[in-house]
């Protein structure tokens, strides 16, 4: 009896990419995706979801280590702060990025008065966004691989007379290499799909801040074969992620 | 290093104070059962878990004095063997043996040259080059032996070291045990804290013994008289053992008297050493005093009944005036067979144990 739900579930994710694939004109594809504002846009994606991704990887791997370690009362509290940009809609992400960067905002008015630095509407901005939306990513799938391995691999390196330095060079490092390799993989693609607040916090310009899903909303309304190419590009951004991240959830373990 | 502690904690409805030493050169058992109070002490002495209040000082060295001194795990000198062996998946077996001289300072390659001197110490040496996950639970506990070892240190913690390994593994990984801790040159410098809910681990592995309960000490002493002995009824129920001591023949054991009792020796006895052969009151049967136990060969002999006690559900008879090995055996009957055999001090029995039913252990001179 489950088959029948389960197979329309399956069509629906199927489907629309299916869609997609057969409206394609290839006759012009290599054209579409070569056309300057393509390529601007496709050199812009790479490099800010590649500056995101490292951005996530130097924060959040010492955020994950303290929320999987600490112990205090307020741990709770803080992890479900680290959490809200997983369940927030990326547009209010980017609408408190802007209050906070922007103007009028906070710290933004305080850079622009003591280093003459503007975020909003930058490259900067771009990253930012893309950081705040896929840093939960990598803090959860490193969190709950130091909360499944525990500290006794630590303790032990401890007795064995090495300092807290060696003892996370050593064992914790490379203990979370694979759920770090995985984070880093399911940020970087959560950085190239991130639209919302993007567009809100960072505007729409090309070479500057217009990304390819930018690009793709961009050209939806122009010329929509470039607009489908362009897709097509992401989709097979994302098949490649999944393969090479395989997370969990691919290989049918909890 | 000589230890000395005096530690006291609570956490929640649990309290724990306990005062011991170790002398140098020697190994401390602490016995009992789970949630005694065993594991907390370890963690005290590691530096993992600190105190309320108390002390710990190895060969001088005040390791922890509240509320002041509180040295961290990596300066305290100690080696930890825990149940699991926690070999450091991503490393091969000689760079973990490695990590405690590498962790010092020391170069790369001497590091690795001390692995292989370790590794070959506990008959280990060919696994070098695999990765722990290609070893069995045995192998893996005899490298991370060799790894706590490598560190060289002043006191070494085992905690529950057998626990984890099947019952094929455990008897070969005892005498490996009793071989290091009693190697000529260790002894001198080292203190050893053992922790089991096993008798027969400290029998085979410890000069003294602590008993403790509720994470108190109930009883304390020679392993042999407190296991052999107890003073405490807590002491009898959990460690309380029968034990015969001889010399070791042909896989049995000669009494000092002549008598021979026949039993499963363990893999590092020696014929002609000094033994002890060890089961427990639960193992052994009584039969009425006219009526000598017939068929299958088992270990069979005279005695008298010296005192009867409730031990819990059963009942405790004590022997005197035994033939051989009979005398002042404890064994255990349900209080319907002591009515029935119409027990009572002085009534004549038979007392038969099942080979099957006997280790047989070789003993230090310390403790022989």
């Amino acid at each position: 009896m489950l088959w029948i739900p389960a197979g329309l579930a399956l069509a629906l994710v199927v489907l629309p990419v299916a869609g997609l694939l057969v409206r394609t004109d290839y006759a012009r594809l290599p054209a579409l995706l070569t056309s300057s504002a393509s390529l601007n846009a496709l050199r812009l994606s790479l490099v800010t979801a590649g500056a995101s991704t490292v951005a996530c990887v130097l924060l959040g791997v010492p955020l994950a280590v303290v929320l999987a370690r600490a112990t205090g009362r307020g741990v709770r509290v803080l992890r479900a702060v680290v959490l809200l940009p997983l369940v927030l809609p990326p547009v209010v992400g980017g609408l408190a990025l802007l209050f906070l960067f922007g103007s009028n905002g906070f710290l933004g008015r305080l850079l622009a008065e003591v280093a003459d630095v503007r975020i909003t509407f930058t490259t900067a901005a771009v990253v930012l966004a893309q950081t705040f939306v896929a840093m939960p990513f990598l803090v959860v799938s490193l969190e709950g691989a130091l909360r499944g391995a525990g500290d006794r691999y630590e303790q032990v390196a401890a007795t064995l007379g090495a300092r807290p330095w060696t003892v996370f060079r050593r064992v914790t490092l490379p203990l979370l290499l694979p759920a770090l390799g995985s984070g880093a993989v399911l940020s970087f693609a959560r950085a190239l799909g991130e639209f919302g607040a993007t567009i809100t916090f960072a505007g729409s310009l090309e070479g500057v801040t217009r990304t390819l899903p930018l690009e793709v909303y961009n050209q939806a309304e122009a010329d929509v074969d470039s607009a489908v190419a362009l897709a097509l590009l992401l989709i097979v951004v994302a098949v490649v992620v999944i393969a090479v991240a395989r997370p969990k959830a691919v290989e049918g373990r909890t | 290093m000589t230890l000395r502690a005096e530690l006291e904690l609570s956490r929640g409805e649990f309290a724990l104070s306990t005062t011991f030493d170790v002398p140098a050169g020697t190994v401390l058992a602490l016995l009992g059962p789970n949630g005694s109070g065993k594991s907390t002490v370890l963690g005290c002495l590691a530096g993992l878990l600190r105190p309320d209040r108390g002390a710990v000082t190895l060969g001088g060295r005040a390791l922890t004095r509240t509320p002041r001194v509180d040295v961290p795990p990596h300066r305290r000198g100690v080696g930890l063997l825990a149940q699991d062996p926690l070999l450091f998946p991503h490393l091969s077996v000689l760079d973990n043996v490695a990590f405690a001289p590498r962790s010092r300072g020391t170069s790369r390659s001497r590091s690795r040259e001390l692995a292989r001197h370790w590794l070959s110490e506990v008959d280990a040496a060919e696994f070098a080059e695999r990765r722990p996950a290609q070893l069995s639970g045995g192998q893996a506990q005899r490298v991370a032996l060799a790894r706590a070892l490598a560190g060289e240190p002043e006191l070494l913690l085992l905690d529950e070291p057998l626990a984890a390994l099947d019952v094929d593994a455990a008897p070969a990984i005892r005498g490996l045990l009793r071989r290091v801790l009693r190697a000529a040159g260790a002894r001198s410098a080292r203190a050893t804290v053992l922790v089991t809910h096993d008798p027969l681990d400290a029998l085979a592995l410890a000069d003294h013994v602590v008993v403790l309960a509720d994470g108190g000490i109930v009883e304390r002493g020679v392993t042999r008289d407190v296991l052999a002995a107890p003073r405490t009824a807590f002491t009898a129920r959990i460690a309380g053992l029968n034990l015969v001591t001889g010399t070791a023949e042909g896989g049995a054991l000669r009494t000092a008297s002549g008598g021979v009792v026949s039993g499963v020796p363990a893999p590092d006895v020696v014929d002609g050493g000094p033994a002890v052969a060890v089961f427990s009151p639960g193992s052994v049967a009584v039969y009425p005093g006219d009526a000598a136990p017939a068929g299958s060969p088992r270990n069979s002999a005279t005695g008298v009944v010296a005192a009867l006690e409730p031990h819990g559900p059963v009942v405790r008879l004590r022997t005197e005036d035994g033939d051989d090995w009979a005398d002042g055996v404890a064994a255990d009957l349900t209080p319907a067979a002591v009515a029935e055999l119409a027990l009572e001090p002085g009534t004549p029995v038979w007392l038969s144990v099942k080979a099957a039913a006997v280790a047989i252990h070789p003993v230090g001179d310390e403790i022989g």
